[in-house]
């Protein structure tokens, strides 16, 4: 399989919903798309990242609102276990059609719920949509408030937005002050889960988006399933976003290929090197579980 | 459509939540009786005393060892079947049988139970208390697709079974430990909370996004191991995803 995933169609895109926009990471895809399937009835909810009482800890959230979305948009680089409500959406919320947006592990999951329904009951028919972000690594909630306060000297509370782009890790604060790292600082930090990861851009995601590839403030959509094009056609004709060809806009395609293929040739390194990090009594190498082999 | 396969329940000491969970199907048991496969021996829902020949044996339940007639049904089951399926978690990894220590009515003697892998040699496990009714039709469609589908179909069922069969060799425990054990120990934990939200008696909690075990309220389902994404992923059979889930759709239709 491509790098990149299946997928019907790529393309450049920007909401164009204000709102939405003074709130999210870049483009403002997921939390537009889910906005409009919660209107047209496509979800009666969706599984978000929602805020916590902790500054930039998410917590899984079941948003059924559009300010409920708002209140989910933008990036957190810490985990979200959103797959926590996947049975419970069903249940004390009962719903039929669920939404679900996660990184590509967390889709990965999804679509093992669905294939492979063993304990999750009555849950497989009702994942009406799942939406991917585009995801290099993830970090713990420590190491995050390692890496803003130790390294960027910013309290977690002050900061108004983080972002990784342009070869940094940008933490910008509430007054104003704008305190960057290389990302390369961050790699002791990430959890050690994300180093067998073998998927950059939630290949097996309806629909998913990341800012990589696109000018910023915006972008780069994959639109990868029936169900996916059909959500995505929907919008694109109710207005809810500008779009332009991925050839036609800078850095394009060739830097998510780029980065996907660095994510995955690194990572099956590591999937690889696990088969020998012991050694037996007789000198043959000893090694670690390969999830993708067998249980 | 080609001759429909033979599946029987063989009932051990088990709740019986894993017939249920079979009827639980719906509309989509006639649908799977009708077309895919004949129920020859199931408690109540089929009048046969004696453990018939058959393509699929469901065991339910674990085996008590002070009861020779569940040993003996047991091993005969093993004989005259092509696949034996330790159906549920009681059958796969002892589950609340794990905790009996005799002392109940009506039997105060019965107290050893064990997994059945511990008896006969299991084919391929189907974890979770009760294991849920859309993967009872998934298997079912699955194991049509391997005694009597074409080279294509076989290929398909093979795959997908194949981490199920893999699951049988593994061993006859699973709890939350093992998400300790064999996932986050080993550096494979990445918190998308699937554990969590499987848990039948919400053992699983998460913290900071990795899950943290109940021990005394875990009941060694193994739910939350075998529907981890780290446990095992098949690239092959995930990654086409709408194909499959279209064909069993398809299948049921």
């Amino acid at each position: 399989m491509d790098v990149l995933g299946n997928y019907k169609s790529v393309i450049s895109a920007r909401s164009t919903d204000k709102d939405i926009l003074k709130k999210s990471q870049d483009g403002g895809i997921i939390t537009t798309l889910f906005a409009y399937a919660l209107e047209e009835g496509i979800i009666d909810g969706a599984i978000v990242a929602g805020p916590s009482d902790e500054p930039w800890r998410p917590e899984p959230m079941v948003a059924t609102t559009k300010a409920e979305l708002l209140a989910a948009a933008g990036t957190r680089y810490t985990i979200s276990p959103n797959l926590y409500l996947i049975k419970e959406v069903t249940r004390s919320y009962g719903f039929d059609r669920v939404g679900i947006v996660g990184t590509p592990c967390q889709i990965q999951a999804t679509r093992k719920a669905q294939v492979y329904p063993i304990g999750l009951r009555d849950v497989d028919d009702k994942i009406a949509l799942a939406l991917g972000i585009f995801c290099m690594e993830n970090l713990s909630y420590q190491a995050l408030e390692a890496i803003v306060e130790d390294h960027c000297n910013q309290k977690m509370e002050s900061v108004k937005k983080m972002d990784i782009g342009k070869g940094k890790f940008t933490v910008y604060t509430e007054r104003g002050a704008v305190s960057q790292m290389p990302p390369k600082l961050i790699h002791k930090y990430v959890q050690p889960g994300c180093h067998v990861c073998l998927d950059y851009v939630a290949n097996l995601a309806d629909i998913s988006s990341g800012s990589v590839g696109s000018p910023d403030g915006w972008s780069t959509v994959f639109v990868r399933s029936l169900k996916g094009n059909e959500v995505w056609e929907g919008a694109l004709a109710a207005g809810l976003f500008e779009t332009k060809p991925i050839d036609q806009v800078k850095p394009g395609l060739d830097l998510v290929k780029k980065l996907a293929t660095e994510k995955i040739t690194k990572n099956q390194k590591h999937v690889d090197e696990r088969k020998t990090v012991g050694i037996r009594a007789d000198g043959t190498p000893k090694g670690l579980r390969n999830p993708y082999e067998s249980p | 459509m080609a001759e429909k396969i033979t599946i029987g329940e063989l009932h051990l000491s088990g709740c019986t939540g894993c017939l249920v969970t079979i009827a639980d199907n719906y509309e989509g048991l006639f649908k799977l009786l009708d077309d895919y496969a004949d129920l020859v021996y199931a408690l109540t829902l089929v009048d046969t005393r004696h453990v018939p020949e058959m393509d699929v044996c469901l065991v339910e339940g674990s085996c008590c060892l002070n009861d020779e007639l569940s040993i003996e049904e047991l091993k005969e089951a093993r004989e005259k079947s092509k696949v034996l399926v330790a159906y549920g978690a009681c059958a796969a990894y002892g589950n609340i049988t794990r905790f009996c220590r005799g002392g109940q009515w009506n039997q105060p003697g019965h107290e050893a139970f064990v997994p059945i892998s511990e008896i006969v040699d299991v084919d391929l496990y189907l974890p979770s208390c009760p294991p849920c009714p859309q993967m009872v039709r998934n298997i079912a469609v699955m194991a049509y697709l391997l005694l009597k589908g074409n080279d294509e179909q076989k290929a398909l069922a093979t795959a997908y079974l194949t981490p199920l069969m893999q699951l049988a060799k593994r061993g006859d425990t699973a709890c939350g430990c093992d998400l300790m054990y064999d996932v986050i120990n080993q550096g494979l934990c990445m918190g998308c909370g699937t554990c969590a939200g499987t848990c039948p008696v919400r053992a699983v909690t998460m913290e900071y996004g990795k899950p943290n075990v109940n021990r005394d309220q875990c009941i060694k389902c193994g739910a939350c191991y075998s529907q981890c994404p780290r446990s095992w992923f098949n690239f092959d059979v995930m990654n086409n995803y709408e194909g499959i889930i279209n064909a069993i759709k398809g299948a049921m239709q």
